[in-house]
């Protein structure tokens, strides 16, 4: 074995043995914060897995899209509602756990079987290498042109989409008809439903 | 052209390792009483989609790398779905002054 192959088995090792802690970390830590931090780790190891399969561009993008804007927007909303409070306990919690484990550990054994059992038509093909990202350039520019530009509008609908329904800023008139807006309902809108306090108007 | 490495690291590996990726984020969106930790189990869940991608794409397709292609689109969707959910979050949260996924039943009863 070349030290080349070794240290390609010792990269897929560290990073696959990262990806499994720090997820079960996200899952099973109480901290909320220490789950966005190490769902960071993970992403930054999955753009390693990337790495060793010899895709330089889209493990790029993986930190770029994942650690750089997804995990900080996650952070920023655990900050947005981060707080200390008690949950209800609900009888019949553990049990559910415990169920839902056991189906996941056989959906696990699941796809574990068709991982092994099956047999992959293994092609012997050279890997392209640094070629990989004029080739993706290619394919989003000719075959997968639909689905870019459908993209593009989809980035444009979320971007829209969360703008106004994260927004606070309220109308003073009514853009349609002019007049000036009820103020109280904005306000009754915007207070929460749950809360014992008696109503501003 | 220089002499491409051997590749030693099987694709069952990769495979695997998605799978588990995939059931611990399941079992963390079924199981998690806070709202936020169930988007990042949604992000779990799609890493390992993409994963299985990016192993198929290197080991099945050759030369036509399709494989990587559909995970930037996987990646680029699952930014928008983050923005819409947490939006989505914080809109909850304004009028139910929690995120405890028990308390969300607006819509069921």
């Amino acid at each position: 074995m070349s030290i080349a192959n070794s240290t390609e088995i010792i990269c897929f090792v560290v990073l696959g043995t990262i990806v499994v802690l720090g997820s079960l970390g996200v899952v099973l830590l109480e901290n909320i914060v220490y789950s966005a931090f190490l769902l960071g780790g993970v992403f930054m190891a999955v753009a390693g897995l990337y790495l060793l399969l010899n895709a330089s561009f889209v493990a790029a993008a993986q930190v770029l899209v994942y650690v750089g804007a997804v995990n900080v927007l996650i952070l920023f909303a655990i900050m947005l509602v981060n707080k200390r409070e008690t949950l209800k306990p609900i009888k019949g919690l553990r049990f559910r756990k415990i169920l839902s484990g056991g189906i996941c550990a056989g959906l696990l054994a699941l796809l574990i079987r068709v991982d092994i059992t099956t047999p992959w038509s293994i092609t012997k093909s050279i890997s392209i290498g640094e070629q990989a990202t004029e080739r993706i350039g290619e394919h989003l520019f000719t075959d997968y042109l639909l689905p870019f530009e459908l993209a593009s509008v989809l980035l444009l609908m979320a971007m829209i989409g969360a703008i106004v329904l994260a927004r606070r800023d309220v109308l003073t008139t009514d853009i349609g008809t002019g007049d000036s807006v009820n103020q109280g309902l904005i306000e009754k809108s915007s207070t929460p439903l749950l809360i014992d306090k008696p109503s501003p108007d | 052209m220089p002499e491409t490495p051997l590749i030693t690291i099987p694709l069952e590996a990769y495979l695997f390792l998605a799978s588990i990726l995939f059931c611990i984020g399941v079992w963390g969106l079924i199981n998690s009483r806070n709202a936020v930790r169930v988007l990042m189990s949604i992000e779990l869940m799609l890493n390992a989609v993409n994963i299985n991608l990016m192993a198929f794409s290197s080991f099945l397709d050759g030369e036509l790398i399709r494989g990587q292609v559909f995970t930037v689109f996987v990646i680029t969707v699952a930014a928008a779905e983050a923005a819409v959910g947490l939006a989505i979050l914080l809109s909850l949260y304004r009028n139910r002054v929690t995120v405890d996924m028990e308390s969300f039943n607006l819509l069921r009863w």
